[in-house]
């Protein structure tokens, strides 16, 4: 899994390639978590870019749901961006849209 | 005229996008849309995370081994049904009307969502659980192919 990142008016931008399953969660969690304790206290707001995503299964929900968890902890709020059909249906059906918006 | 396969794979997480995609690939003769493979994938990958994150969770289990079976029938028209079968030989599930609860889960600590019977269900047209404890889990599963209307299908072969 690669992660691009960029801080740009204080908005934490992070977007994940590739597959997110129980295989590769691991890393993807590693990386991001490495970010967001880098830029936490300095984003207004964080976007995860999904747009790169190629697949997606509940794993990635609790994936997504941890990195809310802890950029709220900072009350830093979150945003989805660019989901496939495929990765916004499934976003959809467990609700995740209420949690962490799509702009 | 129907098709039939069987896959049998180690209960390992990097086998993951192996599965979902022999199952994916299995069911292409079927002529399925880019939507309705994605939501097999989705399926697939859902039951066979959950054999490797909790049916074979504890080390007591020699032979980690995941069966998935397909079975295709057409249908005399357009399109047909995919049969997917995925058995593991592991845990069992203690309440199975519980753990098909959308957001239950036994392993909040991990970042689990709880929603993997669910996306089963609701991605595919039929959803069955059978499991004993001690002895392992069936989950069945069926979707039906080109139900979509024809000027909203993609196909996934084009």
């Amino acid at each position: 899994m690669r992660v691009e990142s960029k801080f740009l008016n204080r908005i934490l931008y992070i977007r994940p390639s590739g597959e997110i399953d129980e295989h590769n969660a691991t890393s993807a969690r590693k990386e991001v978590d490495t970010l967001a304790e880098q830029y936490v206290t300095l984003a207004q707001q964080v976007v995860f870019d999904l747009g790169e995503i190629s697949f997606m299964d509940s794993t990635g929900i609790g994936f997504l749901i941890g990195r809310y968890k802890k950029f709220h902890r900072y009350g830093v709020p979150m945003y989805i961006a660019n989901p496939s059909q495929a990765t916004d249906k499934i976003l959809t059906v467990s609700g995740v849209y209420t949690l962490i918006p799509k702009i | 005229m129907s098709n039939y396969m069987k896959l049998e794979i180690a209960a390992k997480s990097e086998n993951e996008g192996f599965a979902r995609s022999a199952v994916a690939a299995f069911a292409l003769g079927l002529n399925p849309s880019i939507s309705e493979l994605s939501d097999i994938k989705t399926a697939v990958s859902e039951a066979v995370t959950n054999c490797v994150v909790h049916a074979y969770a504890s080390e007591r289990h020699g032979e980690r081994k995941i069966l998935i079976e397909c079975q295709t029938e057409k249908k005399q028209t357009e399109g047909g049904f995919l049969h997917i079968t995925i058995t593991d030989y592991g845990c069992g599930i203690e309440d199975v009307d519980k753990a098909v609860l959308p957001f239950f889960t036994t392993l909040s600590a991990d970042e689990r969502s709880g929603m993997g019977f669910t996306i089963m269900q609701t991605f595919m047209s039929d959803f069955s659980l059978k499991s004993e404890k001690g002895k392992g889990t069936i989950v069945k599963m069926t979707k039906e192919i080109g139900v979509e209307k024809e000027e909203v299908r993609e196909r996934a072969d084009a």
